[in-house]
């Protein structure tokens, strides 16, 4: 006779139907499907699609349904329960139960938080006026599509990695696009200024207008409400039908700080992504913060996705120590990639290549006979092999002077 | 366009050019079919002397103003003539009154023209009444004339050239005469031609090129020349080869040197010449018992200090043997220097008078003063070359007057050289080239005319006098060196008590007759003498071409070969055996400095190279300073081929690559005398400047001739630990090339090593090369400065930077018309072994478009493999040594028949003739691939 008690399906329940969230799903499904009963709440109506690729639709090279991740039917075929466009509001911790803003509950044994982030908007007279988006989502992708059919001056505020996908994308769709950036050069987090001076000079090339150092002061807005330009310290404008607000995000924590749960810039997460207050209550993706940093890239969200899953698949080991980010721009034509401390400092040494000719600089950054950082323009054929070098933190001394001329050579 | 008759401004063999002119620009240079020294041929370097006188040449390396300097170090600032004679004159009465007049002194060169020495000459000893006058023919000829004088009685070769074809056995002793004089070296190849049964011996201690055309190649010990020749004449007696005949009838003195040669054995002379015994014997045979041997000697006996003996040995040899004065017998002596026989002829020497007289015998110096009208030649004698400086930098001779010549370059001990030279109150640099290392150290700096532009006479070494007539104006405001020379004098005059006529320098200044009525003047004084010419004018020279001397009045040509009758020019018209004992090198090599460093010429140079090293295409065939050395001692002390080595003589080092050879023997090395700071520096530890291959040379002189042992230095050789190296090389507009390297030459003392050259064989483009190491990498302003002088500091240029580990490359490429894209200029810092295959790119002008950055990657082996089209052979129709090797690997046959082959299918060495030695070494070496051994032979 069988003596083993058949054990009981635990319910799992996922807040936020992103990318983060979903690719943890996968690998838990990956692991063991029989393990849980899953609900999802969504806040967007939309199946989980991939955010990092609105740029290329922005930019027209592909459309909505093609960045589609997962389908309805997926969900199905899993037996998900979803609920698209239900924001959850609440959590009871003690009760093991939370709200959507319809009044939609669900029950837990164990709660995943993914609720990402959003884009912070400058706090700046008129930043409420019609036609100031951010650039984070569908809504805010296609509102982007449809300006650029109306109107002619866009004015994108932040020369960082998303700030210049939307000008690209916004002048590929036939407008006139002005890039203001508080700091001295583009993508300062993740290019050196010889680097961020081939790129500035390479998308000028392509029509792009650049106003660095430049702080907005004010939006202008006309009778009827819609911004008609971006006004600076300097008394200077750029006229503007259309503004878009890329300087950053902040990780979404209203939810996790409601029910009491420690954050900091965001939700404080353990090795294994368990919130720090309450074991039953998972973090991942840019919500959570992992050893004092949220991430905002893809690649770490997914490692981070592998350590949650086989954690709630009762594995039990894997440990998830942080990411090493690389970054790479999503401007067709346009190579760049960084990693690590490309900037150098104290103690580290930089081996420099630079091929005006050929468009490409590349920086190397070494500090104790090991790579800590790349910034690479124009080729970045061996951006994997250097990642692969900074995560292993491998000994370079010996093949140094070949560094530069990539693996091939090394 | 003009067509000129002028001769050749580079060796002593003297061959007559045309210089083709369009207006004051010379455009064309070729041999002057005429001229009975070349009749038509000129060497390599003969054959671009146009291209040393081309706008761009003179722009960016003549002095064409004179200039003064405020002070040492100063940059000279330009002045009149007018001002800076007053100076001059000003400066010399202040120091002769002071001091005396043998607190100056006169340094001058074998390349001054006839007229030149005359004025400085009479300048000196008549009108200042100082004999501190000498000539670089010190470093030069003197030991000949020495030898000349104390055998024969007079300074005077009695051979010429003719005699190449009437002899049976040629004696070439220390002298590559195929390098140092090419187009006598093509006559000895004709006569081998003509006459095979020419027997050919060749003495020298490195097998040079001369070898190659040898019957018998006597590779003796540095030095050892004298014994040698005691060794020949001891066998000649033993086997009874001498002509006691003659002896008795034409000479004195053989008792005394047939006693000292009695104990030259063989065995001895074999033991201390490091030679075979059966080739002494040969060579004996040879020499005495051939129907005619003419004897060719240079350097190799004269600068030495046993210069005058190893001179006197050999004619001994002739003497005793009665190969002298018939046609193809006697001894030959070969002039370094395109008029040393003319300064010789006019007694510019300090142990000199006009006319081959001389200073020590009262008697010419009262003939001297009555031509001259002055009461007296003083009788002191002056201070030779070797002299002059050490009393310079001993305070003596207070004030300096240098023409011509770039002692700082060719002088031996530049040590002492260089403290002279900055004690010295007063330094006047009279020259053509702004370039050379002397006139860093001039206080006035006096523009000459040169080549095209002088005009004149000269002698060559077959006693012949030629016309130097100018194709051009003097560019600037040069002048000719004996008008100079002659207004100063006629400003001093007026300051100095009167000696006898109101001038004694009663020239125009500024035509040609002036410079005829000095000749004028000087053929007087030879009435009588040995070398009397006065029956010579200069319009038979413009009439009947160049003459020989002596051309006494009533004779319609000169005489080609001297002392035919068996009379000589001694009080009783017996020559003189020279008895004289072995005495081997100044500085015999010992334990602490354990080499023979021994110099010499490269075939595409001449001298300090202010002239030849203005041309690219005269680097092909040597690139680069380097030391020579066996492999054998190159193993020994691990040095690399190619690597720095530190060579150290008691005197001073220098620092340069080794070179593996075999040519010369283990324990031997050389270095060429053309590398001096211009081209080869660096610094030291204290941080002066090293002073190129002289840094090394001993000032020990011959006590007869005072010529300094320049052949021979012991030195230490160990490996220079510079670990950081640099090497940069650019094409450069042709413009500005010259220029650029002048602005190098002060940075290269910033490096332990450094050299500096342009390239450029196959091409009229400019290009240049620096090599540098250093303990550690310098800092980034001195690189920065060296690529903006070679044309890096460019926003095009493809850059790689490692400070820590002092790697810095970088390369910049030109977009070409036909779409292809050139390696224009580099800089490799650090690891510099890149520079094989980026350099053949470069210089050869090889598409590079494919490399991209791959140009700045490390390491000696290219990228992509690339195909060098060789190091050129023949620099007239730049064939190099791979296509030569590979024509010579399908073509069998007979030596000079696949010799024939290569000259009628690749063209090489049919145009000057300077590489065929080469050619044929290649034939010897280079067989046939898969045929029969015996092909070759």
């Amino acid at each position: 006779m069988d003596m083993r008690v058949k054990q009981k399906r635990q319910k799992l329940v996922l807040v936020g139907n992103g990318m983060a969230g979903v690719r943890t799903l996968e690998e838990l499904i990956g692991i063991d499907p029989s393990l849980y009963d899953i609900t999802v709440f969504g806040a967007e109506p939309h199946p989980n699609y991939n955010r990092i690729m609105l740029s290329p639709v922005l930019a027209g090279e592909q459309t909505l349904d093609e960045i589609v991740l997962n389908p309805w039917s997926w969900y199905a075929a899993n037996g998900i329960t979803v609920h698209p466009g239900r924001k959850v509001v609440a959590i009871d911790r003690v009760k093991r139960i939370v709200r959507a803003d319809d009044g939609t509950e669900a029950e837990y044994d164990r709660l995943l938080l993914c609720t990402g982030s959003h884009p912070f908007m400058l706090p700046v007279p008129g930043k409420d006026l019609a036609g100031v988006i951010a650039y984070r989502d569908i809504a805010d992708t296609q509102a982007m599509i449809d300006t650029a059919k109306t109107h002619t001056h866009a004015v994108v505020i932040g020369g960082g990695l998303l700030g210049l996908e939307a000008a690209n994308g916004l002048m590929l769709r036939g407008m006139r696009v002005t890039v203001v950036h508080v700091h001295g050069w583009l993508m300062d987090r993740q290019l050196d200024e010889a680097a961020a001076g081939l790129l500035r000079r390479s998308l000028e090339a392509r029509g792009l207008n650049f106003r660095l150092n430049a702080h907005t002061q004010e939006l202008v807005g006309d009778a009827d409400g819609r911004v008609t330009a971006v006004r600076f310290k300097d008394g200077t404008e750029a006229p503007a039908d259309l503004v878009v607000m890329a300087v950053g995000i902040r990780p979404n924590v209203q939810l996790a700080e409601s029910a009491r749960l420690h954050c900091e810039r965001g939700i404080v997460v353990t090795d294994t992504l368990q919130t720090v207050t309450d074991a039953r209550i998972y973090a991942v993706g840019e919500c959570a913060a992992h050893r004092g940093v949220a991430y905002g890239l893809v690649a770490p969200l997914f490692e981070q996705a592998r350590v949650a899953a086989n954690h709630l698949a009762r594995m039990g080991y894997g440990r998830y120590l942080g990411s090493l980010v690389s970054t790479k721009l999503k401007v067709t034509g346009i190579e760049l990639f960084s990693a690590g401390d490309f900037m150098g400092g104290e103690g580290t040494e930089a081996i420099v290549l630079s091929d005006p000719l050929g468009g490409v600089y590349k920086k190397l950054v070494i500090k104790d006979d090991r790579l800590v950082g790349a910034c690479l323009y124009g080729d970045t054929a061996d951006g994997g092999w250097y990642l692969r070098l900074l995560r292993e933190a491998s000994d370079v001394q010996g093949i140094r002077d070949r560094l530069m001329f990539g693996e091939v050579h090394g | 366009m003009a067509e000129t008759r002028s001769t050749c401004p580079y060796c002593g063999v003297g061959c007559g050019v045309v210089i083709e002119s369009e207006g004051a620009q010379i455009t064309g240079v070729r041999g002057d079919p005429d001229h009975p020294a070349n009749f038509g041929r000129l060497c390599t370097k003969g054959a671009t002397l146009h291209l040393t006188a081309t706008a761009e040449v003179t722009m960016q390396t003549r002095l064409l103003h004179p200039m003064r300097r405020a002070g040492r170090g100063a940059t000279p600032a330009k002045i009149t003539w007018h001002d800076a004679l007053t100076q001059a004159v000003d400066t010399f009465a202040q120091v002769i009154r002071d001091h005396g007049p043998d607190a100056v002194g006169f340094y001058l060169s074998g390349q001054l023209l006839t007229e030149d020495y005359y004025v400085f000459n009479k300048l000196a000893k008549g009108l200042i009444g100082t004999n501190n006058i000498d000539t670089n023919s010190r470093l030069c000829m003197s030991s000949a004339v020495a030898g000349y004088k104390k055998t024969l009685g007079a300074d005077a070769p009695p051979a010429c050239y003719e005699d190449f074809d009437a002899a049976q056995c040629l004696f070439i002793v220390g002298s590559n005469t195929a390098w140092a004089h090419p187009i006598a070296f093509r006559r000895i190849e004709d006569a081998k031609r003509a006459n095979p049964a020419l027997k050919i011996v060749v003495v020298d201690p490195r097998r040079t090129d001369t070898c190659e055309i040898a019957d018998l190649h006597l590779a003796i010990r540095p030095g050892t020349d004298v014994m040698l020749f005691h060794g020949l004449l001891h066998l000649m007696l033993r086997e009874g080869w001498t002509q006691p005949g003659y002896i008795a009838a034409h000479t004195s003195g053989f008792e005394a040197l047939a006693q000292t040669v009695r104990d030259c054995t063989p065995e001895r002379v074999a033991q201390t010449c490091g030679i075979d015994p059966s080739d002494l014997l040969e060579t004996a045979r040879l020499f005495a018992t051939s129907a005619a041997t003419l004897s060719l000697y240079c350097q190799g006996l004269n600068q030495s200090s046993a210069g005058t003996a190893k001179n006197a040995a050999l004619i001994n040899l002739h003497l005793a043997t009665a190969q002298i004065g018939r046609p193809g017998a006697g001894p030959f002596s070969l002039t370094g220097q395109p008029n040393a026989m003319g300064g010789r002829e006019v007694g510019g020497m300090a142990n000199l008078l006009g006319a081959h007289r001389d200073l020590a015998n009262p008697a010419h110096r009262a003939e001297v003063a009555a031509l001259w009208g002055v009461p007296d030649i003083p009788s002191v004698p002056g201070k030779t070359a070797v002299e002059m400086f050490q009393a310079a930098a001993d305070g003596e001779i207070r004030a300096l007057w240098i023409a011509c010549t770039n002692p700082a370059q060719s002088m031996p001990d530049q040590a002492t050289v260089r403290r002279a030279l900055e004690r010295c109150e007063f330094v006047i640099v009279q020259e053509t080239f702004a370039t050379t290392a002397t006139c860093a150290f001039a206080d006035l700096l006096l523009p000459a005319t040169t080549w095209g532009e002088k005009l004149g006479t000269v002698t060559n070494s077959e006693r012949r006098i030629s016309r130097v007539r100018p194709a051009v104006s003097a560019p600037g405001a040069t002048r000719h060196d004996w008008s100079a020379a002659a207004d100063f004098a006629q400003r001093l005059e007026a300051r100095l008590p009167v000696r006898g006529r109101r001038t004694l320098f009663p020239y125009a200044l500024d035509s040609a007759t002036g410079a005829e009525a000095i000749w004028n003047e000087h053929r007087e004084s030879t009435r009588g003498r040995d070398l009397d010419i006065t029956g010579l004018s200069w319009a038979m020279l413009d009439a009947n071409g160049p003459q020989q001397w002596p051309l006494p009045q009533g004779r319609s040509t000169g005489r080609a070969r001297l002392y035919e009758d068996g009379v000589f020019a001694t009080p009783d018209g017996r020559a003189r055996f020279f008895d004289a004992a072995y005495r081997p090198v100044a500085e015999a090599p010992d334990a602490a400095f354990p080499f023979s460093l021994n110099t010499g010429r490269l075939r595409d140079q001449w001298h300090g190279m202010s002239r030849t090293g203005t041309l690219g295409r005269l680097y092909g065939h040597a690139p680069e300073p380097a030391v020579q050395m066996h492999p054998q001692d190159m193993a020994r002390r691990h040095i690399g081929d190619g690597e720095l080595v530190r060579v150290a003589s008691r005197r001073g080092a220098i620092v340069l690559p080794a070179q593996a050879s075999t040519d010369i023997g283990p324990g031997q090395s050389f270095i060429a005398m053309h590398w001096g700071e211009e081209a080869l520096s660096g610094h030291d530890d204290q941080g002066r400047r090293l002073a190129g291959v002289n840094a090394l040379s001993n000032p020990a002189f011959c006590p007869d001739s005072k010529q300094p042992e320049l052949k021979h230095a012991a030195v230490r050789i160990d490996r220079a630990e510079l670990p950081w190296s640099l090497l940069a090389m650019a094409w450069l507009p042709n413009d500005t090339a010259l220029s650029t390297r002048r602005a190098l030459m002060p940075l290269m003392a910033k490096f332990g090593f450094a050299s500096c050259v342009p390239f450029g064989a196959g091409t009229a483009r400019s290009g240049l090369l620096f090599r540098a190491a250093a303990a550690h990498a310098p800092d980034d302003a001195l690189l920065d400065r060296i690529e903006t002088l070679m044309g890096l500091q460019d926003p095009r240029t493809l850059r790689y930077l490692d400070r820590q580990r002092g790697q810095r490359r970088a390369a910049r490429l030109v977009l070409r018309a036909d779409g292809t894209a050139g390696l224009e200029a580099f800089l490799l810092g650090g690891d510099t072994r890149a520079g094989a295959w980026l350099g053949t790119l470069l210089r050869e002008e090889l598409a590079a478009q494919h490399y991209g950055r791959a140009l700045l990657s490390p390491g000696a082996t290219p990228p992509t493999a690339l195909a060098s089209r060789g190091k050129p052979v023949c620099n007239c129709l730049d064939v190099s040594d791979l296509a030569i090797r590979a024509e010579l690997s399908r073509c069998e046959g007979h030596a000079d028949a696949r010799l024939a082959h290569l000259q009628a299918t690749l063209k090489c060495g049919t145009q000057c003739g300077s590489c065929v030695p080469e050619l044929r070494r290649m034939v010897r070496l280079h067989l046939p691939t898969a045929a029969p051994a015996e092909a070759a032979q």
